[in-house]
Parts: C-alpha cells; structure tokens; sequence
C-alpha cells in the first residue's frame, strides 16, 4: 500500500485514507454501505452495472464507486436524491430486462438482484417488460445457464478468465443483443467449460445455478425399494454451517451426519475414508514412478500430478493433453468411494448392487460432471449416483424441516466411515501434498515427518503457486534409492495458476516430482458448489477451520486408518494390486481447446 | 454574446510543405510547442472538445518509456464524413500533425485507428506512410506510424473502446480515471486526436496562434471542418469560421423550408426554427463534431428520433445498464407513446430516465441520448405524440 494519504469527506464526514483507495473502500470505512453488483472482491473492477454511482461535488456525472479512486478534496454523497433517483432507475431497467419470476427462481432469496430491488422499493412496471424468452442451457451436467436471469455483470465472465483462464464464458454480440455466451454459442457440455461452477459461485442472481438433483435425491430416499447411501466430502463440514445459521468457519461435521440421517439416508459414510484411501495408492504410484525413473531408468511421466479435482482434470484434457500422462491414474475419493459402495460395500452388508442409491455431498459441481463420465462404472453400475452440493444439501436440511442449529452431533456409520486428520485436509489447497507427504515420508524412513505437530506448513496458505522440497535421509533399506533425494513438490489452486505451472512443466523449466493441483482458489473449501459469497476472507476461515478438524482428529496419517488396513486385508490386497486396479483406478482422453 | 459571421475558411485542405513546418519543429522543445497549442485555443474536433495543448501537456507530463499518439480516424457519428476527405486529400497533414504531437509528448509511436468503413483508403494511406517514416528517418527523428483498421462498432470511437480495440479485446470503454494520458495503449501514456485536431495543430505551427486566434470566437477559436446533409441543396464539406449562428448558417446552406437542424450528430442537438436566431456554433453554444443535419418541414421528427434510438440501442457497447436497458426503453416507449399504449405523460418518465443516462453511463456515448432526446421531444413534442 502506498504511504500517501488522500483527505475526503463522504457524507460530510471527514475521512482520510491511502492513495489508490476507492470511493466505495473509503465509504466501507465509515460504515456506509454503497450497494454494488458487478463488483466481486475476487476479481478486477467492471464498474459496469453502475448500482454503486455516487454524487461528487462538482462532477457532472456521478462516478462509480467501485471504480474511482479517492482524490484530494473530494466530497462524495453516498444516498443524496439524485443517487437515490439514479439508483432507482437503474435497478428498475435491469429488472424490465430481467425474468422476475422470484418465487419459481431457484436462486430465491439468496440473490443480490431480488435484495436490491426490495431495498429500493422498486415501483409495478415502470418500464417496458424487455425480457426475451430465450431457451435455458441444461446440456451440463454440472451448470444450468438461464439467459433470461442475466444482469450482464460479466462476473462469470472475469471469473472464467481472470480466476480460471478458461474462457469458456464471453461477451458477444453490443447494444441490446449483448449477451454471455460460449464459443459459436455452443451447449455448456460441448466448450471447454471444466465445471468447476466458480461463475455460478459468483452470479449475483438465477442465471448460473448448478443443476440440481435435489428431487432426484428425496424420490430416491423415500422408495423402500433403494438402500440409500451418502458420503459428505471434507470441505462440506467447513462450509455448510454458512447455510443454516452458523459463521464462517464453523464446523459442523456431527450436526450434519445427525441431519443426514434424520433426512433418511439408510447409512452416512465419509469420503474422508477414501480420501485416506487415494493416499495409499497415490503414494505408492509417486513411489513406483519414482522406481522407475532413479532405478530402473525408465522413462516415466514425471511430475506426477494428483487427481482428485474432476474440473482440473477436464481442463488438463482440453489444454494440456499432452500432459495426461502426468495425471495420477486415482480416481478422485468420491469416485473410489462410489466402486467400493457397491462392491465391497454391498458384500458387506449383504445388499444387491442394484438396489443400492450413492450420494455425494460436495463443495463441487464438477463432481455431478464426474460421476456421469463412462470410465465410472466400475462396479458394474453409476458408482455415484447423484452429487449434491453444499447448497443443496442445506437447502434439503431445510426442506426436511431440520432445526440444525440445535441438532446433537452424531458420528458416521461404519464401515467406509472412519477417517484421519490426512483426509479432512483434502479440502485446503495444499491438502492432499501433506496427507501424501506425512505418509509417504514415513513409509520411506520409518520416521515422522520432521515438521512440529506434522503440520506441513509450507504446503499450506493461499498462495496461488507453492513449491516445497523434502529432504529424504536416513532411509529403509527396500528404499535405499531415495537416500539423499530432495524430493521436490509444488502446488496449484485456481486454474489461471495451474495454467501457469503447467506452462513451465511443458517447457521443461519445472524440475518437481509430484504436483497438486485443485481447480478452484484455496481448493474445495472454495468450490463452486460451496456456499455464496465466498471470497478470501470467507476462504481463510474455512481452511483455518479445517486445519483445527485435523488437529482434533485422534489420527492423522492415512495410513493408521483401521478401516484403510482392513480393506487392504480382505479386499483389495495391496495398493496397485489387481483389484485397485479395476476399482480406483482410471484414464483420461484428450478434448478439443475450445 | 460574440458573434461572427458566416465566413469560408481554408487551412485544412490547403497545401503546405509539411516536411518544411516539421522540420521547424523539430528545432523547439516540446514544452514550447505546447505553449503554442494552449496559447491557441484548440480545442478537439472529434466531439468532446478537450483543450488539446492541455491533453499533450499531461501526456508530456508523465515519466514513461514508451508514449503513444494515435489518430482517431473512426469518424462513427452519423452525418459525420469530414475525416474522410482529410484522410483522402491531404493525409500528410495529418501524419505531419502527429508528428507534431509526437515531438511534443516525445512519443516515438503513432497509429492511426482507421474505420473498417474506410479500408479503400488504406493502400494510398500505407504508401505515403512509407515514404513518411522513411523521411522521419532521414531526419534521424524517431517516430513512425502504422494503421490499425476498425471493425465497424461506433463506440470505438470513444477513446478507451478504441484502445481496447487495438489491444485485440472486445471494444468497451474503460473506467476513467486512469485517463489516457495516463494509462493508454498498452498501458502507456497515450495522446488520442482526431484526425481535423492534428491538422489544424499542424496549420498552428505553419501560421502561428496569433494568426489562428483571428478566426473565431473567444470559447471557440480557429475554423472547423462541417459535413452538410439533409435538405440542403448543397451538402457536402465546407471549412467555416467558428462562432456563426444557426440561422446565417441556414441561410446559407437550407432549402428555404428548413424547421429543424440537428447539430452534431446523433449524439448530438436538435435546434427548432425559433432558436436559430439565439444559438451559436461553437463551445459556447452549440459544439458539433462537424455533423449538421438539416430538416425540412416534410419530416417527421417522431422518424428522426426514432432513427437516432434504434442506432444507439444496437451501437451501445452493451456493457452498462443505464446505457444499454436504457436506449431500449427509451425507443420501446416513444414507440408505445405514438401507439397510444402508454399515456402522453410517460414522456416525462422517459426524460427523467434519459437524465439518468446522462449521468450515471459509464462513457460519453450512453451520456449524450439525452441530447437528441430531449431536444427533439421538448421541441417536437406533438409530433411524437400524434
Ligand atoms: C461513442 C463515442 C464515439 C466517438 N467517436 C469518435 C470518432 O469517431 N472520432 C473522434 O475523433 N472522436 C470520437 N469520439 C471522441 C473521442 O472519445 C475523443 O474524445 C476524441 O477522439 C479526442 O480527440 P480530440 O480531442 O482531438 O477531439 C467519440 C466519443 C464517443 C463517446
Ligand atoms: S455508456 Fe453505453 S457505450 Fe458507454 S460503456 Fe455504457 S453501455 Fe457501453
């Protein structure tokens, strides 16, 4: 920040803050609130929907206050009668463009547009309805894209390019035909959308919605003919408080596996499980490649790159096909979760397959994307049935009329229910690099890892690019060939970033063993399927709240899962074994860069 | 109120040595070319009419290693199509204009942002730009200048979307501040001049501003280049005195029948019969881009309004709400006023929205609907009606 101060006054309040500060920063400060839409703390200023206009003293035009920076002498009016006035009309026009169609809108009450519009009181039909009907896109499996709920904020937009650099999204067509659109205005299904729903995260109303299997998932619990499973993914338990009336960074994993089955899931298990699981076998596949580059000389893709994120995974096979290689073969724990569901699972319990229903709960749209993909059906049948987000699973606590605030905290069922700190840190970026590092280190040596309360700190935080390396000394003797190898690793959260690290591996300029990447900023905790608004802030709690989970969980390396030792025992043999390999094991294909 | 009298002038299209006066040029500093320019008067002829010798000061002002000039040869507004006839007659006056600047603000760059429209003339344009920047060589002055062509989006004009538009984006204008003196091209500081601006820069440093201040008034000094259209019986391009009135500029150039003028463009007035008398050409009347419309008592306004709406309802970037929703109520609702669907008093609705506009769109195009409707509909308002 810079040191110079600028004096204003806002609302006659004098006020003084740094150069480069912006009208609506300064007002913040004072506690006025100016309303904005186009405006996201996660991205560059539009200044485009003008909501958030000011008036200046002796300006012709009322600036926007987002966009305008402070300057010396300034005297802003944050709610005289002409902002008033101008706010009005301009909340009254986007509504003449827009289907206010409220109480049929999914977004009900959870949307800005709606807030302003109560806020100012907006009058009948001041303005000729202007909305065209145009036809939703439901092609996605992961993103409905409703045309006619469009307040052309370009947020999806900013957020596809400047967060993701997948442009997926754009602007087309000027004046009254300007629209957000694909390439040559193609289906969701068919661009190079990755599904990652991190526009839908930031759509201030009903235009990008994730599709929704909420009726799907009751019609499936009340049919007695189904045994309905459900696992909750790690970064769920840090968010879905937000939902149902708790603050940010609250966890609430018992009170949720208490409303789960409360809801009427035949059993409530964890990915966590399998989380612990993807460790086992992508540990021992960095081990094995690491073999077979030092010892055997044999050409193997390397870096290794993790898997667990379904829209990072899409997004390799659209821009960096020839990296596939590089992605470890695990599929991610939600989908290892689904084969063993309805294959050791259903042995277990003495349960036909066919009946058997698995529902995820993720802080993703790009898992419903995921569980339809051909490779994942492993067991015969969908290995996941349905994916639900964060937000619908809230929304259906609701439904069920749960009082979750007041709910006991309840533990999950056994088994694919026990889980270690390891897993629940899948949900920060960084996440998976330490669980694998805490494991994997002492496979090799024998020891801990060498870092205070096995927190891996420089693995963590929200850096968009991290590198780290690990000195491996002291070794087992089956692993004598890593004696002295510092073990290099790094680590990507958003796209843009692993956009960019990818570009330095094809180039040849990354020398790191084993990457992690998660498609969207700070990893699950901020997925597209998580509560709205997420932003830095709102990130950071989550992750402080997922770290505090592992440190109060009585285990914390996957591999001192009971649970993980037992399924090796009496199913799957060994990590890589025959049976991992028809069950958690997977490919990818190339697709088109558009 | 100082007046002039309709009188032809002839600096644009006149031939001068611009390798001589650039040479001349080249001898001052930048700091007393300046002065010549603010001591002028000249104001910019694309439409906003900034101080020019202001503009090249704060580009000069600021530390950068790289400053650009570029040309705003876009020349969108309608009934505008002086700038053609420059870049066709006498493009070396406007190269040399650059130039100029270029010395001024100590670019070493310059572009010229032709309109898509104008594409025929780009092969003549590229092989006198050649033998241009092969003279500036030879005077071991480093500038030289490349064309850059549009894609047919009025708003390109403006100079942001013009910028956007080079850097190969979607043509939007960019919040301001940061001005393009600032933060232009690429980020660098940038001068952006119509193409009339830098010719007449030129003519200012061939005659000196004592000699250009003679023609017009105090607020508008020097001559400007007018397109004439309409019901005249001779349109065409005529260079006049700055500070004229409406009805000697009638006189001379209407068809005995005219009711209304509409002076500077879409974007800009419309001024009825009974003001022609009380309103002068110039920035302290009515400025104008160059555009004069004229209207006989065979038209409808209703028709001329509703043009002006429907080419800014497709023109508008699109990117703001004031702007681009409101372009289309305001052409939705006169139409719905002449259909009887909404009540004549929706009119008033439709100019407190237009005010609106004015001050809350984010660039210059959503800003100025309000002037060709509120002219029209408060001096015409039974036509819109009825
Ligand atoms: C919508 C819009 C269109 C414009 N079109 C042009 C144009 O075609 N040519 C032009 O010189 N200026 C145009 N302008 C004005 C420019 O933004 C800018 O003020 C001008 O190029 C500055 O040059 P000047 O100071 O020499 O007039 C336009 C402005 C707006 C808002
Ligand atoms: S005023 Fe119109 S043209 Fe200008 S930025 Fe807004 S929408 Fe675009």
């Amino acid at each position: 920040m810079s040191k110079y101060k600028v004096n204003l006054k806002i609302n006659n309040i004098p006020i003084s803050v740094d150069e480069g500060t912006t009208i609506l920063q300064a007002a913040k400060m004072l506690n006025f609130n100016i309303p904005t839409l186009c405006n996201h703390p996660d991205l560059c200023v539009a200044g485009n929907c003008r909501v958030c206009v000011v008036e200046q003293k002796g300006s012709r035009t009322l600036p926007a206050a987002c966009a305008v920076p402070v300057s010396e002498g300034m005297e802003i009016q944050t709610n005289s009668m002409q902002v008033r006035a101008a706010r009005k009309h301009i909340i009254e026009l986007l509504l003449s463009e827009h289907n206010s169609d409220c109480t049929k809108c999914y977004k009900n009450g959870n949307c800005e547009l709606q807030d302003l519009a109560n806020e100012y009181r907006t009058s009948n039909n001041l303005f000729i309805d202007l909305m065209k009907s145009t036809k939703m896109d439901i092609s996605s499996p992961s993103i409905v894209k409703d045309d006619t709920k469009c307040i052309r904020c370009q947020r999806c937009v900013r957020t596809c390019a400047e967060l993701q650099n997948v442009n997926a999204l754009a602007v087309v067509n000027k004046g009254h035909l300007m629209k957000i659109s694909t390439f040559l205005n193609k289906p969701l299904n068919e661009v190079v959308c990755t599904n990652c729903g991190q526009c839908v995260n930031r759509c201030p109303t009903g235009a990008l919605v994730e599709k929704n299997y909420i009726d799907e998932v009751w019609s499936a619990i009340y049919n007695p003919e189904k045994f309905v499973v459900v696992q909750t993914a790690p970064a769920v338990r840090a968010a879905l408080g937000e939902n149902l009336g708790f603050d940010i960074g609250t966890r609430v994993t018992g009170k949720m596996v208490s409303a789960l089955k409360r809801m009427g899931f035949d059993k409530v298990l964890d990915t966590d499980f399998t989380a612990d699981l993807t460790i086992m076998e992508e540990g021992t596949e960095l081990l094995t490649r690491l073999k077979k580059a030092l010892v055997d000389g044999e050409k193997v893709a390397l870096p290794m790159m993790t898997s667990c994120s379904p829209g990072w995974i899409k997004f390799q096979e659209h821009l960096f096909p020839e990296l596939l290689e590089n992605l470890s073969t695990c599929k991610s724990p939600q989908q290892m979760f689904g084969a063993l569901a309805k294959t050791y699972y259903a042995e277990k319990i003495n349960k036909n397959p066919q009946e058997m229903v698995v529902v995820s709960v993720m802080p993703c749209t790009a898992k419903k994307f995921e569980c339809d993909r051909p490779e994942m059906r492993s067991s015969g049948y969908k290995d996941v049935d349905y994916v639900l987000t964060t937000r619908e699973l809230g929304m259906m606590i609701k439904q069920a009329g749960i009082d979750f605030t007041k709910l006991e905290e309840e533990k999950y069922d056994s088994v694919l229910g026990e889980s270690t700190g390891a897993a629940v840190i899948f949900g920060a970026t960084g996440g998976v690099m330490e669980a694998a590092i805490r494991t994997a280190y002492e496979i090799v040596t024998g020891r801990e890892i060498p870092f205070v309360n096995l927190n891996v700190t420089p693995v963590r935080g929200m850096e968009g690019i991290k590198a780290a390396s690990v000195k491996i000394k002291d070794v087992k003797p089956e692993w004598a060939f890593l004696e002295g190898v510092e073990l290099n690793v790094a680590i990507a959260h958003g796209l843009v970033n692993a956009k960019q690290l990818m570009t330095q591996v094809k180039e040849g300029k990354a020398n790191y063993h084993f990457i992690e990447v998660m498609a969207c900023p700070g990893g699950c905790l901020g997925g597209g399927g998580q509560p709205i608004p997420t932003n830095m802030e709102i990130r950071k709690k989550r992750a402080e709240a997922i770290y505090q989970e592992d440190e109060n969980m009585y285990l914390r390396k996957s591999h001192e899962n009971p649970e993980v030792n037992d399924i090796y025992k009496e199913f799957l043999g060994e990590p890589l074994g025959h049976k991992s390999h028809d069950l958690l094991h997977t490919h990818y294909k190339a697709r088109k860069r558009y | 109120m100082e007046k002039k009298l309709l009188k032809k002038v002839d600096l644009i299209f006149e031939k001068c040595n611009c390798l001589n006066i650039i040479d001349k040029v080249l001898q001052r500093s930048g700091d007393d070319i300046i002065l010549d320019i603010i001591d002028s008067g000249l104001k910019g002829r694309g439409g906003a009419g900034f101080p020019t010798g202001l503009k090249w000061k704060f580009a000069k002002n600021e530390e950068a290693d790289q400053k650009y000039i570029v040309c705003n040869a876009d020349e969108g507004e309608p009934g505008t199509f002086k700038d053609r006839e420059i870049l066709d007659r006498v493009p070396e006056k406007i190269f040399a204009g650059m130039a100029v600047c270029a010395k001024a603000i100590e670019a070493t760059k310059g572009y010229i942002y032709l309109r898509g429209e104008y594409n025929f003339l780009l092969p003549a344009l590229n092989e006198k730009l050649t033998v241009f920047n092969q003279a500036m060589k030879d005077r071991k002055f480093e500038f030289s200048i490349e064309m850059r062509s549009g894609s047919g989006a009025y708003v390109c004009g403006e100079e942001t979307a013009l910028l956007e538009s080079m850097e190969g984006k979607r043509g939007e204008p960019r919040n301001k501040p940061p001005f393009p003196v600032a933060q232009g091209y690429l980020g660098k500081p940038t001068s952006i001049n119509n193409v009339e601006t830098l010719v007449f820069a030129l003519a200012i440093m061939n005659i000196g501003p004592e000699k250009f201040k003679e023609f017009g008034t105090m607020d508008s000094r020097g001559s400007k280049v007018f397109s004439i259209s309409g019901d005249t019986p001779k349109g065409g391009i005529y260079e006049l005195e700055l500070g004229m009135t409406i009805e000697d500029f009638v006189n001379e150039f209407g068809d005995g029948d005219t009711k209304a003028i509409q002076v500077g463009g879409a974007s800009g007035f419309c001024v009825p019969r009974k003001h022609f008398k009380d309103t002068i050409i110039g920035f302290e009347g009515i400025p104008t881009g160059g555009s004069m419309m004229l209207f006989n008592s065979s038209r409808s306004m209703y028709n001329v309004l509703q043009d002006y709406l429907e080419f800014f309802e497709e023109e508008s970037c699109g990117q703001c709400t004031p702007c681009r929703v409101g372009c289309q109520q305001l052409l939705k609702g006169i139409l719905a006023v002449k259909r009887g669907e909404k009540p004549p008093a929706y009119l008033e609705e439709l100019k407190k929205l237009s005010q609106t506009m004015k001050i809350a769109s984010k660039c210059g195009l959503g800003q100025s609907v309000a002037n060709p409707f509120n002219s029209i509909v408060n001096n015409f308002r039974e036509e819109i009606i009825y």
